[in-house]
C-alpha cells in the first residue's frame, strides 16, 4: 500500500506545475492599537499541468489577495509556494515571470495607453527571447503575431497599429491572451478577467482561455465571482470564504453537490434561467 | 398608438433621445413604445451600449446634456412628464410618482453626509420640515426594518458600507414615499451573488407589501431578471426587437438576437459543459449612423433582402410583440 501511494505521489508531483501550502496573508494598521484583517488564511491547493482551477467567492473573501502572493506582487505573512517542485523565492524574477503570467480584470489599466499593440506585442516576443539572444527578423515576427491574433478569433488587421483606447474590452483582454500566446507560460493566473467585459463577448473570451489551457497544456488558476462562469471553464473549483478555503474539489460535486453550509448557501443564490426562486 | 385601458400606469410613445456633442449625434434611443401596466414588473435586457439606461434616463423626464430629448411622450399615471416644467416635475410626480435608482449606487447617496442626514435633506425637500437625527430615526426604523435592512445603516457613511447594503439603502430611501413607479438601472450588474438574491428579494417583498406596485428593472443579466420580471424587453441599437411574458421569451424566442442573447449566457446548469457556447457574434452597430432597414441585419444569421432596405413593422405573435421581417408573414398582424 505504501508502495503504490508513494508511486502516485511522484507522478503527482511530475504534473505539478504550482503548490501552496498554507499560505497566509494578515493585513496590519496601526501602530499602537494594531489591526489585524486577514486577507488569506491557511490556503493550500495545487494545480497541475493543462488544468483550470477556479477559485470562488464573494468580494473580500481573499481570492485576489490569494492570485497576488502566486504573482509576487505582495508577500505572504506565512505558507510556502513551489513552482514545479522549487521554492518561489529562488527563482529569478524575470525568469519567474517566463513561467508565470496574469491577465487582470480591468483591460484599460493593463495596457500603456502612449503604446499601440504590436508593441505590447513586441515587448512580449522580446521579452522571452533575451535568453537565447535571438535576433530573428521582423517580418517572422510580423507573422507571429499575426497568427496569434487570429487564434484568439481577432483580425489582425483590426487591431495591429491601433491604440489601447481605439479597442473595446473585450478585444483588449483578447490581445492580452494572445501577448499570453506568444510568452507562452505554465502556469497563467486570469483574475476576475471577464467582469469588465460585456456579458454577450465573455463566452469568446472563456472559450479563447479554455482553449489555451486545452491545446498548450498551460495550468490556469481562474478567480472569478461569477459560478455559471467557474463551472463552465473549470476542472476543479475552490470556494473561499473570509480568507479560508471552505470546499476544493471536482467542478461538478464542488457546485452541484456542496458540503458545507456556506458552498450550499452560495449555489443556492445562483440565478438560473429555468428555475424561479420562492420570493 | 398604444392601446390604453383604466389600469396603465406609463405609456410611452415613440420616444427619442439622442446625445449630441462634438462626437456627432448618437441615436441612442430611436422611437420606443411601450406599455406598463400597474402592478408589472418589466425588465429590460440588452448588450451595453444598446440604450437601456438612456431609456430610463428618459423616463424620469430629466434629461442632461450630452443627452438630449428628441421627441415621443411619456404618459405616467396621467401626467404627460415631457410637458411639465421642471418644478412641476418635481413637486407632483418625482419620488411620489416616479423614483429613479441610479446605476451607481455610489452616485446617490453624499459622500459626506451620514445616510440620515441625507434622508433629512430629502425629505425637507418634499416637505419643508426639519428633521432632527432622533426624528428620521424613528421614521425610518419602521421602513428599514420592513426591508430586512439595520437600522445602524443611518448613521454610517456611505463608505462605511459594502456594495450589496448601499444599494439596498438607496433602494429603500427611493422607495420611502412609496411611489407607483420604481426605475432600476442595472441594481445588481456590480453585486455578487448573494448580494444579488438579497436584493431581489427585497424588491420582491416591496411588491408585494403594494409599496411599489409597478417596477423597471434594466440588466445585462437575464437570469436574474427571469427571477423577478413578469415581462421582459429586448433592446438593440435604441429600439425594442422583443416583448412578451418572460416565460414565452426565455422558451420561444422569436427575434434572431434575443436566441443569440439567451446563448451567451453561463448559467450553473450541468448541459454547459458538454454543449460548446458561442456568444455573440459580430458588434452592435455605430449608433451615430445606424444601418439601413433592421438595425440588426449585419449580425443576422437569418436575413433576407428586405432586412437591409426596409424597417421591420411590430409584428403581434401570441403575447409577444416582436420587431422582425422573419415574424411578419400572413400570421402576423400589424399594428
Amino acid at each position: 500500500m505504501w508502495n503504490v501511494g508513494f508511486i502516485v505521489e511522484t507522478v503527482g508531483n511530475m504534473n505539478e506545475v504550482l503548490k501552496v501550502e498554507s499560505l497566509t496573508k494578515y493585513y496590519f494598521s496601526g501602530y499602537v492599537f494594531t489591526k489585524k484583517v486577514i486577507g488569506a488564511e491557511d490556503v493550500s491547493f495545487s494545480v497541475r499541468k493543462g488544468e483550470v482551477l477556479s477559485l470562488v467567492g464573494e468580494s473580500g473573501s481573499g481570492k485576489t489577495t490569494v492570485s497576488r502572493m502566486i504573482l509576487k506582487l505582495i508577500k505572504p505573512t506565512s505558507g510556502k509556494m513551489y513552482l514545479h517542485g522549487k521554492d518561489v523565492d529562488s527563482y529569478d524574477r524575470k525568469d519567474y515571470y517566463r513561467i508565470v503570467q496574469a491577465i487582470f480584470q480591468d483591460p484599460y489599466t493593463s495596457f500603456n495607453p502612449h503604446y499601440i499593440v504590436n508593441k505590447v506585442l513586441k515587448d512580449a516576443a522580446d521579452f522571452i527571447k533575451v535568453r537565447s539572444n535571438d535576433k530573428s527578423e521582423t517580418k517572422k515576427e510580423h507573422f507571429d503575431f499575426r497568427s496569434s491574433l487570429e487564434m484568439v478569433g481577432l483580425t489582425p488587421d483590426e487591431v495591429l497599429g491601433r491604440y489601447p483606447h481605439e479597442l473595446s474590452g473585450g478585444q483588449m483582454q483578447r490581445v492580452l491572451i494572445a501577448r499570453c500566446l506568444l510568452i507562452r507560460p505554465e502556469l497563467l493566473v486570469a483574475d476576475e478577467v471577464t467582469s469588465m467585459i460585456d456579458a454577450s463577448t465573455r463566452v469568446t473570451v472563456l472559450n479563447e482561455l479554455l482553449r489555451l489551457a486545452r491545446e498548450e497544456e498551460m495550468a490556469m488558476l481562474f478567480i472569478t465571482h461569477d459560478i455559471g462562469q467557474a463551472y463552465y471553464i473549470s476542472d476543479r473549483v475552490a470556494i473561499m470564504e473570509k480568507g479560508r478555503i471552505v470546499e476544493i474539489g471536482p467542478a461538478e460535486t464542488v457546485l452541484f453537490e456542496p458540503k458545507s453550509i456556506y458552498a450550499k448557501e452560495l449555489v443556492a443564490s445562483v440565478p438560473t434561467l429555468h428555475e424561479k426562486w420562492q420570493l | 398608438m398604444l392601446a390604453m385601458s383604466k389600469n396603465t400606469s406609463l405609456r410611452v410613445q415613440d420616444l427619442k433621445g439622442y446625445y449630441r456633442g462634438s462626437f456627432g449625434v448618437i441615436h441612442a434611443v430611436e422611437g420606443v413604445s411601450l406599455i406598463v401596466e400597474r402592478g408589472e414588473i418589466l425588465g429590460l435586457a440588452g448588450e451595453s451600449g444598446c440604450g437601456k439606461s438612456t431609456l430610463l434616463k428618459l423616463l424620469t423626464g430629466m434629461a442632461e446634456p450630452p443627452l438630449s430629448y428628441e421627441g415621443g411622450e411619456v404618459e405616467l399615471e396621467g401626467y404627460n412628464i415631457w410637458n411639465m416644467d421642471y418644478e412641476e416635475l418635481r413637486r407632483k410626480v418625482l419620488g411620489k410618482r416616479l423614483s429613479y435608482v441610479p446605476q451607481s449606487s455610489y452616485d446617490a447617496l453624499n459622500p459626506v453626509l451620514r445616510v440620515r442626514e441625507y434622508i433629512a435633506d430629502l425629505l425637507k425637500e418634499h416637505t419643508g420640515r426639519n428633521y432632527s437625527a432622533n426624528g428620521i430615526r424613528e421614521i425610518l426604523v419602521n421602513h428599514f426594518a420592513e426591508l430586512g435592512l439595520d437600522k445602524r445603516v443611518l448613521d454610517l457613511h456611505p463608505h462605511e458600507l459594502s456594495g450589496g447594503m448601499r444599494q439596498r439603502t438607496v433602494v429603500a430611501i427611493s422607495t420611502y414615499l412609496k411611489p407607483s413607479v420604481l426605475l432600476l438601472d442595472e441594481p445588481t450588474s456590480a453585486l455578487d451573488v448573494t448580494s444579488q438574491k438579497r436584493l431581489i428579494e427585497m424588491l420582491a417583498s416591496l411588491h408585494r407589501e403594494g409599496t411599489t406596485k409597478t417596477m423597471i428593472i434594466s440588466s445585462h443579466d437575464l437570469s436574474i431578471l427571469r427571477q423577478i420580471c413578469n415581462r421582459i424587453a429586448i433592446m438593440y441599437a435604441g429600439r425594442i426587437v422583443e416583448i412578451g411574458k418572460m416565460a414565452d421569451v426565455i422558451s420561444k424566442p422569436l427575434h434572431s438576437y434575443t436566441k443569440m442573447l439567451l446563448n451567451s449566457l453561463l448559467p450553473l446548469e450541468r448541459w454547459t459543459k458538454s454543449r460548446k457556447l458561442t456568444g455573440l457574434v459580430g458588434k452592435p452597430p455605430d449608433l451615430r449612423s445606424p444601418p439601413r432597414g433592421c438595425s440588426f441585419h449585419p449580425r443576422c444569421p437569418h436575413r433576407k433582402d428586405v432586412c437591409m432596405s426596409k424597417e421591420p413593422p411590430v409584428t403581434k405573435k401570441g403575447d409577444s410583440l416582436v420587431e422582425c421581417w422573419l415574424h411578419c408573414g400572413d400570421s402576423g398582424k400589424h399594428e
